[in-house]
């Protein structure tokens, strides 16, 4: 994969985020209107300053007539994109670019999600015409299947295993309890989230994302044109995406202990970043814990932890609020909650608080004080074998 | 020489104690076992595999005509014999029809496929209803019996030739069902004995005349009936030596309705010896009798699983698991979705993946590409495939879970990602298992199953099930062969 990138010729210079939550007495209208209102006058701009608009929404609207009706936007561009869990960041990405090649000056990335109308738990996917082959799994079984692998892989007891992939989980609980915008404040033990009922091989109902409606905006402009508009935007280093060809199905070779479209993702947006460590060059993490085991490989996968001592690493306290890296400390979508096509924007909002010195003090990390400058966002759509995934990565800094 | 070349019968795994029944029914059950179909089962699952089983040792060519008999069609107006045919993955040219409808039907088509025209396959399958606490109930099996009938060859000879045939028609009322009903009526027995027992003895008087053979000549008796009664009265009144009458296995299959005579047949001629003399005899709106002598070629017939073997296999399934599979105690499904129906011209495309199971092969690589594949995953090759068949591959799990909330007409789902011998993996549902059972390393051979209905549509397609040693347990690979 070859890949040019934008390092620096984009900027983020206004964020708007909803609550996360069972929103039953808010329709994407109302969220799309929040988080964008939001967004637009944190860049002290009015919806016709905008250029142009992108909305990300993996299931709750066709086309972008639905922000545009929202928003009331008169003969504006808006485009609807999905890409499965990575829709928000899809958004982003393309907002970026129309503003990197020169055709608008600000655009606006928009996602939303309403989940809790189908009265149904759960995501649940649109049922697209098939000759019924398909499997008909849940994604929380599909990533079950990590575990088992990735201990007899590593020497793992699979015991042990489970308590450190259910340690994630309570870390990510306890930094959603600082989050107000969270949909799960409540810090949960280990023990607790062992005991919690089962759904899929070793993984309990509190394994899984939370899930929830919700919707993220974030405004975009030339770089050098920021601080018209904030004195502190963040800075697109990196923005990277790779859909995988799902060989990892069908592929005797692949071991379900690692996800290559996430390495490939993480490996092309270091290159447009110039990051050579990420584990020690990164403020924080924002990190697609869809299930437990996720966040576990996807430390491996991103180059924060070696291959096979991810699950050390956690047991170290290595990701923790206030350890080496933070990962999720927004509570990822474990406890935040998961509008799926406002999650990739969502992690950029946590990113563009906890680089702006905005995150409340309980849960600011102190790697921005020590005066690391970057923050990595990062999604999966789909399983183990086949899936989309990205990778951006924001700084407060313009490179020399 | 015409006669039969091939043979086999299907059992399903699970097998429903009678004395379980009579606890939540009030009533009802009885001593012994019956078969009973999964919930993913239906008696176009159990005819796929039963011909499966036929025709895996059969060295000749494959049939012209496909019939299939059963009392239980999961369609209407729509032929089943067709799902069959691709499932066994037969040319377009091979006629598929179906003998449906009453249990006489099979033994009608093994007749009329012993009569004459090209090779012909003759498939019964039953799933055999009752409502709880009912005679049916405990005296149905769930089963399926292929036969192929046909001129024997070289390479596949005639294990037995059909030397008589008799039959009786006659309209009186024994048993009787209105389609879609779990329920079968019956009118009293006696007089269903008294009209059955004369039919059969002239039906067999016939087919023994006919062959210049006398009664006493006859070295097996097969009896098939739906009226248990006038089958066990006529064992003893037809004339042949009491030790002749072979077991109907009524005490650990049940009755398979059409199925029965198909059954009896295979499990006779697996135990057969060259020169036997073998009178099928079924008593069902009439009477027909179709006598055989099992030729030299006999002995050398190695079954691929043989009845004996199946009836001595199984797991027990416990009464309200059969009703709830059978629709008979509904309980909470999973607050998931239904799933849709499957699209008819999405199935039609992929018919030969959905029920034949045929990968594609990748030319240059080898890599196989389940389901087929048009550009290679490895290389990128674009339409540089072969087809590479994969039902009969055998695989070993290389890693496993059971879902919990997933829509499953049985939850939970177990579920596997399959290494196939020879090259090739695919995610699979199991079957045919317990929970506890699977984990890495676990061997599995593929079945032709029901995932599900929707819109009164079937969802035929594959799944894997454990292989099994001969006590019932499940085969592990070494773990240095797992990987």
């Amino acid at each position: 994969m070859g890949s040019h990138g934008i390092r620096d010729r984009v900027a983020v210079v206004g964020m708007g985020c909803t609550p996360f939550a069972e929103h039953f007495d808010r329709g994407v209208d109302d969220m799309l209107v929040e988080a964008t209102t939001e967004a637009l006058d944190g860049a002290g701009i009015t919806r016709a300053d905008a250029d142009a608009w992108w909305l990300g929404t993996a299931q709750s609207g066709m086309s972008g007539i639905v922000l545009a009706k929202a928003l009331q936007l008169e003969g504006a561009p808006v485009t609807r994109v999905e890409n499965m869990c990575a829709t928000g960041s899809e958004a982003l990405r393309a907002a970026s670019y129309a503003v990197a090649s020169g055709a608008y000056d600000l655009a606006v990335a928009v996602g939303v999600e309403k989940v809790k109308d189908s009265g149904y738990q759960g995501l649940n996917a649109f049922p697209i015409p098939t000759d019924g082959t398909n499997r008909t799994l849940t994604a929380a079984a599909m990533f079950s299947m990590v575990l088992p692998a990735y201990a007899a892989r590593y020497g793992v007891d699979p015991d042990q295993l489970r308590r450190v992939v259910a340690r994630i989980a309570s870390k990510n609980h306890a930094n959603g309890a600082k989050n107000p915008k969270a949909q799960f404040r409540k810090e949960m033990s280990v023990d607790a989230i062992c005991n919690m009922p089962a759904v899929a091989g070793q993984l309990g109902v509190f394994d899984c994302a939370g899930v929830a409606d919700g919707a993220a905006a974030a405004v975009v402009c030339r770089a050098e044109d920021a601080h018209r508009y904030t004195d502190t935007p963040l800075y697109v280093k990196a923005l990277s995406l790779v859909a995988g060809n799902g060989s990892g199905l069908i592929d005797p070779d692949y071991d379900y202990t690692t996800f290559p479209e996430i390495t490939a993702a993480g490996v092309d947006a270091y290159a447009q970043a110039g990051i050579t460590d990420p584990r020690r060059e990164l403020a924080l993490a924002e990190v697609h814990d869809c299930f437990t085991p996720t966040e576990l490989v996807v430390m491996e996968d991103l180059g924060f932890s070696a291959r096979g001592e991810a699950w050390a690493d956690c047991e170290k306290a290595t990701f923790d609020l206030d350890g080496e890296l933070p990962v999720n400390p927004d509570g990822g979508l474990k406890s935040f909650g998961h509008p799926v096509g406002a999650s990739g924007l969502r992690m950029m909002y946590e990113a563009w608080l906890q680089l702006r010195k905005e995150a409340p003090p309980e849960r600011q990390v102190a790697t921005v004080d020590e005066g690391r400058t970057l923050a990595l966002t990062h999604n999966l759509g789909g399983y183990p074998g086949e899936m989309v995934s990205f990778v951006g990565i924001v700084g407060t800094d313009l490179s020399d | 020489m015409r006669g039969i070349l091939a043979l086999g019968a299907h059992l399903p795994h699970r097998r429903l104690d009678r004395g379980s029944i009579a606890a939540v029914a009030g009533g009802g059950g009885g001593k012994g076992t019956r078969t009973v179909a999964s919930y993913d089962e239906d008696a176009t699952t159990l005819a796929v595999e039963a011909t499966r089983t036929a025709l895996r040792p059969h060295g000749g060519t494959g049939p012209d005509i496909l019939w299939f008999s059963t009392t239980t069609p999961t369609y209407a107006d729509k032929t089943n014999a067709t799902a069959i045919h691709a499932a066994l993955r037969l040319p377009a040219e091979v006629v598929a029809a179906d003998f449906a409808g009453a249990a006489r039907s099979s033994v009608s088509a093994l007749r009329a496929a012993l009569g004459g025209g090209g090779s012909t396959l003759v498939v019964a399958a039953d799933v055999r209803p009752g409502l709880p606490g009912s005679p049916d109930e405990a005296a149905g099996g769930d089963a399926g019996a292929a036969v192929l009938v046909g001129e024997g060859t070289e390479a596949a000879p005639v294990l037995a030739e059909l030397i008589g045939a008799g039959a009786r028609t006659e309209e009186f009322l024994d048993r009787w069902r209105t389609p879609g009903d779990v329920r079968t009526r019956q009118w009293e027995d006696r007089f269903g004995e008294q009209r059955y027992v004369p039919l059969g003895q002239a039906a067999l008087g016939d087919a023994i005349s006919a062959a210049g053979w006398e009664l006493g000549d006859v070295d097996r008796l097969l009896i098939a009936s739906p009226h248990a009664r006038a089958a066990k009265v006529a064992g003893r009144k037809l004339g042949v030596a009491p030790d002749a009458v072979a077991d109907d296995l009524g005490a650990t299959v049940g009755n398979p309705g059409a199925t029965q005579p198909l059954l009896l047949l295979t499990s006779a001629l697996e135990a057969a010896t060259p020169g036997q003399v073998i009178a099928l005899v079924s008593l069902a709106d009439g009477a027909d009798a179709l006598v055989f002598r099992a030729t030299e070629a006999v002995a050398d017939l190695t079954p691929a699983r043989p009845v004996a073997a199946q009836v001595a296999a199984g797991a027990p399934v416990d009464y309200p698991t059969y009703l709830r599979w059978r629709g008979l105690l509904a309980t909470e499904p999973p607050r998931r979705p239904e799933p849709a129906r499957p699209s008819a011209s999405a199935a039609a495309r992929g018919a030969d993946w959905k029920f034949g199971f045929v990968a594609s092969e990748d030319r240059t690589s080898g890599a196989v590409h389940m389901p087929p594949s048009r550009v290679a995953m490895h290389g990128g090759a674009i339409d540089d495939m072969e087809p590479r068949p994969m039902a009969d591959a055998t695989g070993t799990v290389v890693t496993s879970t059971i879902d919990r909330l997933a829509y499953s007409p049985s939850p939970p789902i177990v579920f596997a990602i399959v290494d196939f011998d020879g090259g090739g993996r695919v995610p699979l549902e199991l079957t045919d298992c317990d929970a506890a059972e699977v984990g890495i390393g676990v061997r599995v051979e593929m079945t032709f199953r029901c995932l599900f209905t929707a819109d009164g549509i079937a969802n035929y397609f594959w799944k894997a099930r454990p292989l099994r040693t001969t006590d019932g347990t499940v085969v592990r690979a070494d773990v240095a062969d797992a990987g």
